[in-house]
């Protein structure tokens, strides 16, 4: 369904140093340096797929995302989606794609939410009947009953937000790329678009296209991740797969009673590695490859008595935390 | 396919006429502007022989009185600082995932601005030109047939204008600023345009530089068929360059904008 093959693209920059001679000298002489922000760049998405595309700020995914809603042209590579090339047949391939860029706006600052609606449903030509279908679907999923007759400029972030992306699906998208869709949202917000998207996937078998900084979109949405760094793209894979590969290190929480006369000590293990402890409780970390959690747990029953015992896997987080320093990004 | 530009254009038409008190400004200065050109007019035309001009006094003030109350309709310099907003703050990526022409989406959007300020403006100012005591009275049209010429004339010169200033927007994807591009219009544009001076009354070797450009066909022309300066075949003949105007305008600036469209750059990430 989506296919881009070896796509690259860099920007000039123009640069000059500080001070008011090297000012001067830029006006007769400008000195540019190119930026690579993406270097062959190839992945293929599935029909119906959700995926996070993920990387630090600076690493590409905007400039992906724009170079597959047709918005830039790359300097070289092929980019095929539902059977279009993006930038060259760009009216009629977007008319099939929604787009909703987290840190911009289409709404008309103006004017009530549901003008802006009714424009776009012009302009995507979408029939009365299923511009009504969306239109109560969307109010309902996303909550929007109380909002839509209010003027974007008074209307908060969150409300902002889930009228953006009900104005991305109004014209029923086969794709939906989300650019950073939960920026600066609150936790409520934040699961109310979470809990949408879901649904529009799996009722609708919409693909989704998502970045984000945030990893708990991630965690509730993508089934895969494709990570990219520095304009290279480092990981692509199931997020399950990745989790055992890198995610291999638990957090053990045992809360315990000393015997009198023996006190916990931290059990001389390969990967083990007590975070802290007092008289009743230890916090241990565990390198699951190294050491089972079994293991730990004898040892230490043979020296206290055990009261209760949690084992949390690392967060997502973490692990895309260190995905990043393996990669030096 | 039409729906879209046909919907934008009513919303902004709409929006357009909501700025009533801006209106009503706009017709105040417009209205006393008017009167002090005429004056100046009338100042220089006692002094000179009246019968050697080649614009009769009458011709002049019709002239001003028409220049003011469509003012929105030859003016350059009126912008859509929104569309440069677009451009510079890399908003226009939302515009450019629409299933529209860039180019026409815009062309409606200007001239549905341009449509609803003139038409909030121009009949409190032709009525109030008409009632006027001599000389500063606003002439009919010397008969039906030239009335409709100017209908036609001022509509296609507006569309002239339009496609013209689109280069000033188009302009902006290189430039990243609206000022410069703006300046040079204003200035050129509305001089050759016969804004500044009726292009009558300027000295031969410059009329040959404003005949051969367009900006006289969105001005000049239209107001002069109107006074009957411009005779019925002349006016004819110049309602067919104006769509050879028109015609070359458009395809350029879609070329000019496809061409700044494949290199556009998004502005802040």
């Amino acid at each position: 369904m989506i296919e881009l093959n070896g796509i690259s693209k860099s920007f000039k920059v123009a640069r000059r140093s500080s001070g008011m001679k090297n000012a001067i000298k830029a006006l007769f002489h400008r000195e540019y340096t190119h930026v690579q922000a993406l270097q062959d760049i190839s992945f293929s998405i599935e029909p119906g797929e959700i995926v996070g595309y993920i990387g630090p700020n600076g690493a590409g995914k905007s400039t992906t995302i724009k170079i597959m809603s047709g918005i830039l042209v790359p300097d070289s590579g092929s980019c095929r989606i539902l059977g279009y090339t993006p930038w060259q047949d760009r009216v009629n391939y977007v008319k099939q794609i929604g787009v909703v860029f987290g840190q911009r706006t289409q709404l008309w600052w103006d004017v009530p939410v549901i003008d802006s609606f009714d424009l776009l449903r012009d302009i995507y030509d979408v029939s009365p009947q299923a511009y009504r279908d969306n239109l109560d679907l969307l109010t309902e999923t996303l909550d929007l009953t109380g909002i839509i007759q209010t003027p974007v400029r008074q209307l908060s972030l969150g409300q902002r937000m889930r009228c953006e992306i009900a104005a991305s699906l109004l014209h029923s998208p086969d794709i939906l790329f989300l650019d950073e869709p939960t920026i600066g949202l609150d936790a409520v917000s934040k699961i109310a678009v979470r809990d949408f998207i879901r649904t529009i996937n799996r009722e609708r078998g919409v693909t989704v296209i998502l970045t984000t900084h945030d990893m708990h979109d991630i965690e509730a949405l993508a089934k895969r991740i494709i990570m990219i760094g520095r304009g290279k793209l480092l990981v692509d894979g199931k997020l399950d797969e990745l989790r055992d590969r890198f995610g291999r290190r638990k957090t053990m929480t045992v809360d315990y009673e000393q015997h009198p006369g023996r006190m916990f000590a931290p059990p001389e293990l390969p990967g083990v590695e007590v975070a802290n402890w007092s008289k009743d409780r230890a916090v241990i970390h565990v390198d699951t490859v190294q050491s089972r959690i079994s293991d730990v747990i004898n040892v230490i029953s043979s020296q206290v008595e055990l009261l209760d015992v949690t084992v949390e896997s690392q967060p997502i987080e973490e692990i895309i935390l260190d995905l990043y320093k393996e990669y030096e990004l | 396919m039409m729906r879209s530009y046909g919907s934008l254009f009513r919303l902004r038409f709409n929006n357009g006429l909501q700025y009533r008190t801006a209106a009503l400004a706009g017709v105040a200065t417009q209205f006393f502007w008017g009167m002090i050109l005429i004056m100046v007019y009338r100042a220089f035309y006692a002094m000179a022989d009246g019968a050697s001009m080649p614009m009769s006094l009458p011709q002049i003030v019709t002239y001003i009185w028409l220049q003011q109350a469509f003012l929105t309709f030859i003016m350059l310099w009126h912008r859509d600082n929104e569309l440069f907003q677009l451009i510079t703050t890399g908003n226009i990526a939302y515009e450019l995932c629409r299933p529209t022409d860039l180019y026409t989406f815009w062309y409606a959007k200007l001239l549905a601005q341009r449509l609803s300020s003139a038409l909030l403006r121009c009949s409190p100012i032709l009525i109030f030109a008409w009632f006027l005591p001599s000389p500063y009275e606003l002439s009919p049209p010397p008969d039906l047939s030239a009335l409709i010429l100017f209908v036609v004339s001022l509509l296609l010169g507006l569309l002239v204008l339009v496609s013209i200033s689109m280069f000033i927007y188009i302009s902006v994807f290189y430039t990243m600023s609206p000022v410069g591009s703006l300046l040079m219009f204003n200035v050129v544009g509305e001089f050759l345009a016969g804004m500044v001076i009726p292009v009558p009354l300027m000295p031969d070797w410059l009329q040959r530089i404003v005949v051969v450009l367009p900006f006289r066909w969105t001005a000049d022309f239209p107001f002069r068929v109107f006074s009957g300066h411009i005779g019925y075949h002349e006016a004819l003949s110049g309602i067919m360059v104006q769509l050879v105007w028109l015609i070359c305008l458009i395809l350029l600036g879609k070329l000019a904008m496809r061409r700044a469209l494949t290199r556009v750059v998004v502005q802040g990430g």
